[in-house]
């Protein structure tokens, strides 16, 4: 079975990130960039099955501008076998590169497709679903086990008050939380060898995709800051001040 | 011209950013032994398992002895990276492989079996045993003897402040076999068992930094004259060559120290509010931290290019005097421009800076003291211009 990684070059997630004086965005210049978490405990996840024999191939998928392939690159780096990049600076919407996704799947035929649940920029939670949904896959969200048996997978998710068991017949969609893996370094010797691995690049035209967005953004602000709040020494202090506020 | 490092090393120091960030800052207090300059066993095993995760578990050992013969860039991505926290021992002690003193791998025949093998397989340690009371950053004055008797040599004197002489099993030793020449051809490398008759431990030393490095007392030592490693007086010219290379991880560690330093300031100086405004905010922090900003990617250019002139095999012995003397005296000026920052909470053990601060005070003067590292290179410029 080959498994297809899609994984998002993102803004560090130990940079604060700040809002574009003009509010069309977030500054991106001279900011750190890093792989989405999410993607790497897909990377990880996708790994771990072909090391216990349960896939052949693990493919890395990404879109983005010419420094994703650094991001691809890693995933490399960490085990996987070999790259796909769609290269455009172009801003892509989550549909957009769910369409991408599925034109490179659709050439590829996986077994299993693997995403992050979100991205931390601006994390939508929508590709991996769209993505399914246009191949007319079975989806699995939220993963935080994934069993492979066969030709279909039995999926724990984390859903909330607990947890959900779900069999999916393969191919499928899953895309990861947080508690599924915890991401192993890339070791320099496999960074080394990841220089030699391939990384096709191609351009959305090529796959036929129409990446044009369908949502305008008009303005792109700070979250309002929240006045600090007050200290009480005891509980009946906290009652009266409560009845001050009207809230009780 | 290329400034940016190639993609693998970029790649590499991102995995080492997490591995320190995420496994070590967060307990740097507890990994080490009261000394200083060791890790307690039970972190030595977490770390050392890290770094062979990490692939540079003897990253530094050349190929050809099982290796993994990185490069001097490379290397001093990984030393800049480990230096960013103060849970490791910043003498002594590495989590990337046993420390092998370079002058080992000229060794052939018996001697490679008895030293270089055992060190290689972590059996081993050595000391490098050349300070003396009254030479330190004059060598060439050294009173350590060694005069030739026979098939062995018998040496006398006194060597001072030798860091990890307490657990080793055998000591790289400069003497003098003729003192009128002095480092001109006067001084000879030895390797002396700790056990042969004659070597004492004197006394030790408990330093600022943390770690006690001893006095060695040598009193009608016999050697074998087959232990003397190159010929008689050429000692010194052995060491030369990888003095350099020392120098490089000198400026590569100091990058390290002074970016923590400088996350740290920034944040700090950001939360902190003093008379209604965040120290941020106030022109006097702002350029404490643009002045340590300013000089850590000075001392970034300086590192990486000595770093990649001794990669290419150019005599690079000025850069890596400048790289040594300016990213430590760098360093020291950013931990302490840290600690001006964060006022009070800044001297306390809670957080690493006044570590790092005693740290880099100390490197100002070991290894090669600074105004030694100027008077080299005064020499270079009043040659060369």
């Amino acid at each position: 079975m080959k498994i297809v990684v899609a994984v998002k070059r993102v803004i560090d997630a130990n940079v604060k990130v700040r809002v574009k004086a003009d509010g069309t965005g977030v500054e991106m210049a001279n900011v750190k960039m890093a792989m989405n978490p999410f993607c790497e405990i897909a990377v990880e996840e996708a790994l771990r099955i072909k090391e216990a024999g349960g896939a052949d191939e693990v493919v890395i998928v990404s879109a983005g501008p010419q420094g994703a392939t650094e991001t691809i690159r890693t995933a490399l780096a960490m085990g996987a076998d070999r790259g796909v990049h769609v290269l455009t600076d172009a801003v892509l919407e989550p549909l957009a590169v769910a369409k991408l996704l599925k034109a490179v799947i659709d050439k590829e035929q996986p077994g299993l497709v693997i995403l992050g649940k979100q991205a931390i920029d601006d994390d939508c939670n929508q590709t991996g679903q769209m993505l399914a949904a246009l191949l007319g896959w079975a989806q699995a969200t939220f993963a935080s086990k994934i069993e492979i048996a066969g030709d279909s997978a039995t999926v724990t998710r984390e859903i909330d008050g607990g947890l959900e068991k779900v069999a999916v017949k393969l191919p499928a969609v899953v895309t990861t939380d947080l508690r599924l893996n915890e991401p192993r370094y890339a070791s320099l010797p496999n960074i080394m060898k990841a220089k030699k691995k391939p990384i096709e690049a191609m351009a959305p035209d090529a796959l036929g995709v129409d990446i044009a967005p369908r949502l305008t953004v008009l303005k792109v602000e700070e979250p309002p800051k929240r006045s600090a709040g007050v200290k009480v020494e005891t509980a009946a202090e906290l009652v009266a001040k409560l009845h001050d506020a009207g809230v009780i | 011209m290329d400034f940016t490092l190639p993609e693998e090393l970029r790649i590499l120091r991102e995995q080492l950013r997490r591995f320190v960030d995420a496994e070590i800052i967060p307990h740097e207090r507890e990994t080490l032994e009261d000394s200083g300059d060791e890790l307690k066993p039970e972190w030595r095993a977490r770390l050392v398992k890290g770094a062979k995760d990490l692939g540079i578990w003897m990253m530094e050992v050349p190929e050809e002895h099982g290796g993994a013969g990185l490069n001097l860039v490379g290397r001093a991505v990984v030393w800049q990276e480990l230096a960013r926290t103060i849970g490791l021992p910043s003498r002594g002690e590495t989590i990337t492989g046993p420390s092998v003193r370079h002058i080992l791998y000229n060794l052939e025949g018996e001697l490679r079996e008895k030293y270089l093998l055992p060190v290689l397989r972590g059996e081993k340690k050595a000391c490098f045993a050349q300070t003396e009371p009254d030479a330190g950053s004059d060598p060439g004055g050294m009173r350590t003897t060694a005069v030739l008797d026979g098939d062995h040599y018998v040496i006398n004197g006194t060597k001072r402040f030798i860091s990890g002489a307490g657990r080793s099993h055998f000591m790289q030793l400069m003497a003098a076999t003729d003192r009128a020449k002095g480092s001109r051809g006067g001084i000879s490398c030895f390797l002396v068992d700790m056990d042969t008759p004659g070597v004492k431990l004197g006394a030790r030393y408990q330093t600022m930094m943390g770690d006690a490095p001893w006095e060695i007392i040598l009193d009608n030592v016999r050697v074998p004259a087959k232990n003397m490693i190159g010929e008689e007086g050429g000692g010194f010219k052995l060491g030369q060559k990888w003095l350099g290379t020392g120098r490089v991880k000198h400026g590569a560690r100091a990058l390290g120290v002074a970016e923590r330093c400088l996350e740290m300031a920034t944040s700090y100086a950001k939360q902190r509010a003093t008379f209604g405004k965040p120290l941020a905010e106030r022109q006097g922090i702002q350029w404490m931290l643009a002045d340590i900003y300013i000089e850590l990617e000075a001392a970034r250019l300086l590192v990486f290019q000595a770093a990649s002139k001794l990669d290419a095999g150019e005599d690079a012995r000025t850069d890596a005097y400048i790289c040594k003397y300016f990213a430590d005296e760098m360093a020291f000026r950013a931990a302490d421009a840290c600690m001006q920052i964060h006022g009070g909470i800044g001297l306390t053990t809670d957080l690493p800076i006044e570590k790092f601060w005693r740290q880099q005070r100390s490197y100002r003067i070991t290894e090669g003291a600074s105004e030694v590292m100027k008077h080299v290179i005064a020499r270079h410029v009043l040659k060369t211009y």
